[in-house]
């Protein structure tokens, strides 16, 4: 079993590196005519862009996708340049005629993202012919080794129960080297997927053939990052479902998030894209989904007739209404852990760094004016946005929309979402973005906090103050404080994963939606000592 | 203003101390010779299972000891001088007292068995002892082969743990099946076997005649009383129950017995002297409890008791109902109420068993033959209600109340699969009783007793 373990490991790697190592194949160059095609497909102005990419790209060198993507920003550069400088100059002139025509030349958005619009068509090479071949090769050995070094779990995990033996004594889960490696290499993948696309056009080839049997269209980045996530999604699901099989609540909570990521967040879009429809995740709730009220996601929505207007009444019907309505029934944990695709993700792939968690209470005080920061960010930014769409004007309270929309994606929606979000799990636990970032959780939690049936009851005096549940919680909550005093554990930041009900090795934790009366019970309830004892212990 | 010293940072005296500041401004210094801070003795055995790490277990963050005005010294109290209230140190410090609480805890037992003070010979109760158990049986490399000694609670933990690092386990218990002072036969057999299928050699009915020593002063093997039988092993865990641990207190003027004697106000012999805890033995036993009782909750609930009298409120120690728990390998066991075993039950106590196909679950109700009154219940792999026992035993609700409203009681996770109609319907059949299991109710679980 060990051995199946171990080559399952071996695959996998190989699998992986394989991966990795398609981004430094193919070559890329267009020719002339494919050059000009783009070019009127983008509606360029400015003949020095034609000019200076033809110079950069329409050769017969081999380049690769840096070389490739270096030229393309120099072309790029220098094009804005020249009429960066005439701009400049007019201006200096007052010439103001002259300068304004300049604008309809420059070249907007970044140049990573030109530069992956043309390599996408340029590429070239082993990968993109044998697209199948390198499925197999990649996702495939990636699949089979991992579910070979997962699924002999069954027999060496032995007898049902809770097995979280060796964690903190082995280097992957407890922040050893391996770790670390974990951490660069996520991080890579992030910054490389949100702000270096082109380098990573090759993996939109092999997942080419799947996006046209899917939608009709290649393969974009981001239609790899959701397969990708997908089958990361299953194949750790499979391990939540080995190492968790006794216990039914979290065999029901994996299939509902894995079933919710699938259907919802990617084959659903994937279709409607393809019916010609705006790909649209249902369950994706602003604030969370920050661009939802976003110009051109109005527009969009808007202009695609009856769905379009479905879709949109919909979105504010499920953040205004359902949302918190289920929020009073059955807690926060109906979405963050049930329906959501980031929290699925922490419960899925993260479940093994969620001991990583800070359970100070310093980091409590941060959890609470982050997270409400950013609600309040998210907020600010929708109005802001909603108040231009409508007015028709670009800033509203002194707040240009554009700015404060850019920079809420790059900071919120990439980099603490995205890069720290995911990418830091090995080191500070599989909820960093759902616990100190996430504007929906911090809604919700309010809801949970204030109004909602949902608590994790603490079975009366039972607690050993082990510390087992606070070292599981994945949100950072010291559930012994609560639990060693005999107190209900009612926290805005519970996602309602049930880790610590299913590690307790006392049956002291449940969670249970029930009536609203003594839900909260802050006195030391604290079972076993006589009735009069208790009353003056609890008169405080 | 009043100092209060209390020896000991377990449950007891930190719970103790925490009270008091509830209550008081009193001075309080806690005095502890194991380890800087607050740590649960209970989870000792998951760091070395590697679930947790050592700060894992400390309930409390560092500062909060300074926060709440709670000194702490580290050192080993030598002697008590209760003529002029001073405690005095190994290094020879001293420190003066108003109030002196001893919450001393326990030591393993030792019977004077042969070879008992070998290296490599240990028990399991302080954090010295993990750091032993790392050195002596880090893997299975440098211990071929573990023997634990008596079939306890803490016995069976250490075979859990040795378990996890594939370390070959023979297990030597006394008793004729595991835990059968405490446990009545069927779930005392059901534990017999879940040890054997975690692959531990169970050895019922014997007891240790000698550890033997080799070139180094290190255990070398044990031999079996009733066969002789020498096994070679490289650690000898002692787990035969454990013992107050007052050696310091042998040669003072305090009254003890195997521990220190207290009365219901957990005062001892000597004036503004208290004892809680482990080491404490009440005068007289409450109710069905023992003199001693080295238990978690009992431990905490003393310390609840003596703040209330040490702030100005007198207070007898009046335990509630009885409940404990533990777990065996996988199996979790709660309690509540009085279930005893074959050995020590009275005839008048009748006992339901229920087991479950799998054998990983059973139940053992106990009730008064004529009155039909509920007394207690052993639950095994389906956790149970905490407050609704309790309310039960205060009520004297009937055991067919008990049957009829068992799903009330009922702790699982969601979506668990309940057992209760299975259950009934057994003690129907067996008892030629017509009981129809009633649906859970918010209602009655919020009722209060």
């Amino acid at each position: 079993m060990k051995a199946i373990k171990y080559i399952g490991l071996v695959i996998f790697l190989i699998g992986l590196t394989i991966f990795t190592a398609t981004i430094f194949t193919g070559s890329f160059s267009l020719s002339a005519a494919e050059l000009d095609e783009f070019i009127q497909s983008k509606g360029y102005q400015s003949e020095l862009i034609k000019e200076e990419l033809s110079k950069a790209v329409v050769t017969n060198e081999p380049l690769d996708i840096f070389e490739f993507s270096s030229r393309v920003k120099i072309a790029f550069d220098n094009s804005n340049h020249y009429y960066n400088t005439l701009i400049t100059k007019y201006n200096k002139e007052k010439n103001w005629d002259e300068k304004g025509k300049q604008y309809q030349y420059l070249i907007y958005g970044k140049p990573h993202t030109l530069s992956y619009e043309l390599a996408k068509k340029a590429g070239k090479g082993y990968v993109r012919d044998h697209a199948g071949l390198l499925w197999w090769l990649t996702f495939g050995l990636g699949i089979i080794g991992a579910l070979l070094f997962i699924l002999p779990n069954v027999i060496l995990l032995g007898k049902p129960g809770i097995k979280n033996n060796g964690i903190y004594l082995e280097s992957p889960t407890n922040r050893g080297w391996i770790a670390w490696l974990v951490l660069v290499y996520l991080v890579t993948f992030y910054l490389l997927l949100y702000f270096m696309a082109d380098y990573v056009v090759n993996w939109t080839y092999i997942l080419d053939p799947v996006s046209r049997a899917l939608n009709g269209g290649e393969a974009s980045q981001w239609f790899v990052y959701g397969f990708l996530y997908c089958v990361i999604m299953i194949v750790m699901g499979v391990r939540m479902y080995v190492k968790y099989r006794y216990n039914k609540y979290q065999m029901v909570r994996t299939t509902s998030v894995l079933f919710f990521q699938i259907v919802f967040a990617f084959l659903i879009p994937e279709i409607m894209v393809s019916l010609n429809a705006p790909g649209y995740d249902f369950k994706n709730a602003f604030p969370l989904d920050y661009d939802f009220f976003f110009e051109w996601n109005l527009k969009s929505l808007t202009e695609s007739g009856s769905i379009g207007l479905f879709i949109l009444v919909w979105g504010i019907i499920l953040t205004i209404v359902i949302v918190p309505i289920m929020v009073y029934f059955f807690g926060k944990r109906w979405y963050c852990s049930w329906v959501c695709g980031c929290g699925g993700l922490a419960e899925t792939l993260g479940d093994p760094y969620r001991q990583h968690s800070d359970k100070s209470l310093k980091a409590w005080k941060l959890e609470r004016w982050l997270i409400h920061s950013v609600l309040v960010f998210s907020l600010v930014m929708s109005i802001v946005t909603v108040y231009c769409y409508l007015s028709g004007t670009s800033s509203f309270l002194g707040i240009n929309s554009q700015w404060i929309k850019d920079t809420y994606s790059f900071l919120i929606g990439a980099w603490f979402a995205g890069v720290i979000g995911t990418g830091f799990y090995p080191i500070f636990g599989n909820r960093v973005w759902c616990r100190f970032g996430c504007p929906l959780a911090a809604y919700l939690g309010l809801v949970q906090r204030f109004k909602s049936r949902f608590r994790i009851t603490t079975n009366g005096g039972q607690c050993i103050s082990c510390g087992n549940c606070s070292t599981y919680c994945e949100q950072g909550i010291d559930v012994r404080a609560y639990a060693q005093k005999g107190e209900n554990i009612v926290r805005a930041s519970c996602v309602g994963c049930g880790i610590c009900s299913a590690v307790c090795p006392r049956g002291v934790l449940k969670l249970e939606n029930g009536p609203l009366e003594g839900r909260i019970n802050p006195n030391d309830i604290l079972l076993g000592n006589d009735v009069n004892l208790m009353d003056l212990v609890n008169q405080k | 203003m009043e100092h209060i010293v209390i020896i000991g940072n377990g449950i007891s005296g930190v719970t103790l101390a925490r009270h008091i500041r509830k209550n008081s401004e009193k001075k309080i210094t806690i005095v502890s010779a194991e380890t800087d801070y607050f740590f649960s003795r209970t989870a000792l055995m998951y760091i070395y299972m590697g679930h947790m790490k050592y700060e894992h277990t400390q309930p409390y963050e560092n500062w909060f000891w300074k926060k709440n005005q709670i000194e702490l010294k580290k050192g080993f109290v030598e002697e008590i001088d209760t003529e002029n209230k001073e405690l005095i140190f190994s290094n020879k410090e001293t420190l003066s007292y108003d109030k002196l609480v001893l919450a001393v805890g326990s030591k393993p037992n030792k019977f004077g068995w042969p070879g008992q003070d070998l290296e490599g010979v240990q028990g399991l109760y302080h954090k010295q002892d993990l750091e032993n158990l790392e050195k002596h049986a880090p893997n299975n490399k440098v211990c071929k082969r573990a023997v634990i000694v008596g079939g306890g609670l803490i016995g069976i933990e250490l075979a859990e743990m040795l378990h996890t690092r594939n370390i070959p386990v023979t297990f030597l218990v006394r008793e004729k099946s595991f835990w059968n002072g405490v446990l009545p036969k069927g779930e005392s057999e059901m534990i017999n076997r879940h040890i054997v299928e975690n692959h531990i050699d169970l050895r019922l009915g014997v007891n240790l005649k000698e550890i033997k020593e080799d070139e180094n002063g290190h255990c070398r093997s044990i031999v079996i009383a009733e066969t002789g039988e020498e096994i070679a092993c490289d650690l000898v865990g002692l787990t035969a129950g454990v013992s107050p641990n007052i050696e310091f207190l042998k040669e003072s003027e305090f009254e003890t017995n195997r521990g220190i004697l207290v009365n219901r106000f957990l005062e001892t012999n000597v004036k503004d002297v208290y004892a809680i805890g482990d080491c404490a033995e009440q005068r007289k036993a409450i109710g069905n409890r023992r003199p001693i009782e080295a238990v978690w909750y009992t431990g905490r609930m003393m310390g609840e008791t003596l703040a209330q009298t040490l702030c100005g409120n007198p207070l007898e120690y009046k335990p509630g109902h009885w409940f404990n728990s533990a777990k065996f390998f996988d199996i979790e066991y709660q309690t509540y109420g009085w279930v005893f075993s074959e050995r020590h039950k009275k005839d008048s106590e009748i006992h339901f068993h229920w087991k479950h196909e799998d054998d990983y679950k059973c139940i053992t109700v106990a009730y008064e033959k004529d009155s039909n009154k509920f007394l207690g219940i052993n639950t095994f792999g389906i956790r149970m209600r905490h407050e609704i026992f309790d309310k039960w035993l205060t009520e004297e609700r009937s055991v067919h109340h008990v049957m009829e409203h068992l799903a009330d009681a009922n702790f699982d996770p969601e979506f668990y699969k309940a057992h209760e109609r299975e259950i009934v319907s057994k003690f129907n059949t067996e008892n030629n009783t017509n009981i129809q299991p009633k649906k859970k109710s918010w209602k009655r679980i919020f009722a209060k007793a």
